[in-house]
């Protein structure tokens, strides 16, 4: 049960959304540029949520590693397969090594950011890794670190209902991070 | 030297003036949440953020946000400051009061792992006045900066360790807010730079 009094039908992060529109709304458009809008420079919104997804599944924040999960794998390039490959083992999946050096560098961050070396950062570098990828590698991690610890510090209810992340996925891949997900909430922000 | 070509600009401040599409949200958040209505004082608030500042080890942040905290509490300057060493070492035997020692206790809980915060933390708190929201702010807060932290040190920002510039900067900020001083995070900024010797080339 959760912490406060949040309302109970919403899952989650828009459970907390709900109960604080005036923070909601810079979390959603931060994730919003940092996921959606941004995919187009460089980095794919794939590989975002991918490093997303990463991230929540290194802090076991169950609601954030799926839903961001499920994203990735509606984006072009993406499956469920290629996103539990990544959760097991990013240096063992199907992906560029460019995205593994990003991973790297997004694992430090979560664990412990002053761990980030010059050589990690070379190495992305010599993959093709511009300083904006790497920007925005280190604050997509550094802000899962507070989407996770505000899901949990709070225990909001994280269901464990596959359908419901596939089409929240599906909600975060199409449209972004700007409105409530209708797949499951019909919640008025 | 930070990981990449980062304004000369010092801690966040850096990576703010390099990317203001994420800059505009980052501000808004933490304006809403350490100035914004609330039943916690701005300085409070500000002590909840540098508490876990420090926990997380930032010198920058901790050091900007026990400056913008002291110049936002009651009383002097020196005293505060003096609070802040306190908060930072020993909560749980700083003259604060005991509402706001529970909430720290919840911060720090949140700064390690959010599973870590239990029912009876929560309780502990609301025993002492702590209000739903009060509460939630405090979770927020609290992982924000582990946020701002991470952002901080995983770019490996330039942290100057001149208190006189973290002092003049928090009188700033408390006056002005953050979207205000946001604005002075520009590449041509001449205000509170790096000298030219320790300058990326």
């Amino acid at each position: 049960m959760p912490h406060i009094n949040l309302p109970p039908e919403i899952p989650g992060i828009g459970a907390a959304f709900a109960f604080r529109p005036e923070a909601a709304r810079p979390m959603r458009d931060l994730a919003h540029v940092l996921l959606f809008e941004s995919g187009n420079e460089g980095l794919s919104s794939r590989d975002r949520e991918l490093i997303a997804t990463y991230v929540s599944s290194k802090n076991e924040t169950q609601f954030c590693k799926l839903s961001h999960g499920a994203a990735a794998a509606h984006h072009k390039g993406g499956s469920q397969e290629l996103v539990a490959a990544v959760w097991s083992n990013p240096d063992a999946a199907p992906i560029p090594d460019k995205l593994k050096a990003l991973l790297a560098i997004a694992g430090r961050v979560q664990s412990d950011p002053k761990t980030v070396t010059a050589d990690l950062v070379e190495t992305a570098r010599n993959y093709g890794a511009t300083d904006l990828e790497i920007h925005d590698t280190v604050l997509i991690a550094a802000a899962f670190c507070m989407y996770n610890r505000y899901v949990d510090g709070l225990a909001t209810w994280q269901p464990s209902n596959e359908e419901m992340y596939v089409s929240m996925g599906k909600q975060l891949a199409e449209k972004g991070y700007r409105q409530p997900s209708t797949s499951t909430n019909q919640h008025v922000l | 030297m930070p990981h990449i070509a980062l304004p000369n600009l010092p801690g966040i401040r850096g990576p703010m003036a390099f990317r203001p599409e994420t800059s505009k949200p980052l501000n808004e958040l933490v304006e809403v949440l350490l100035r914004g209505p609330s039943t916690l004082t701005p300085g409070e608030r500000e002590l909840i953020a540098t508490y876990v500042s420090s926990q997380n080890n930032c010198h920058y942040c901790q050091s900007i946000h026990g400056a913008i905290a002291a110049a936002q509490l009651d009383g002097a300057l020196d005293a505060n400051e003096e609070l802040v060493r306190n908060v930072k070492r020993d909560f749980l035997n700083a003259t604060i009061s005991p509402k706001l020692k529970a909430l720290l206790a919840i911060a720090g809980k949140v700064q390690q792992d959010g599973k870590k915060v239990t029912n009876a933390d929560v309780e502990a708190a609301r025993n002492e006045g702590a209000t739903d929201l009060e509460i939630h702010d405090t979770v927020l807060i609290a992982a924000a900066f582990c946020m701002y932290n991470r952002y901080v040190d995983g770019l490996a920002t330039w942290q100057p360790h001149d208190e006189t510039l973290y002092r003049e900067r928090g009188k700033m900020v408390a006056k002005n807010g953050y979207v205000a001083a946001n604005l002075t995070n520009t590449v041509n900024s001449t205000e509170f730079t790096q000298p030219a010797e320790l300058a990326v080339k």
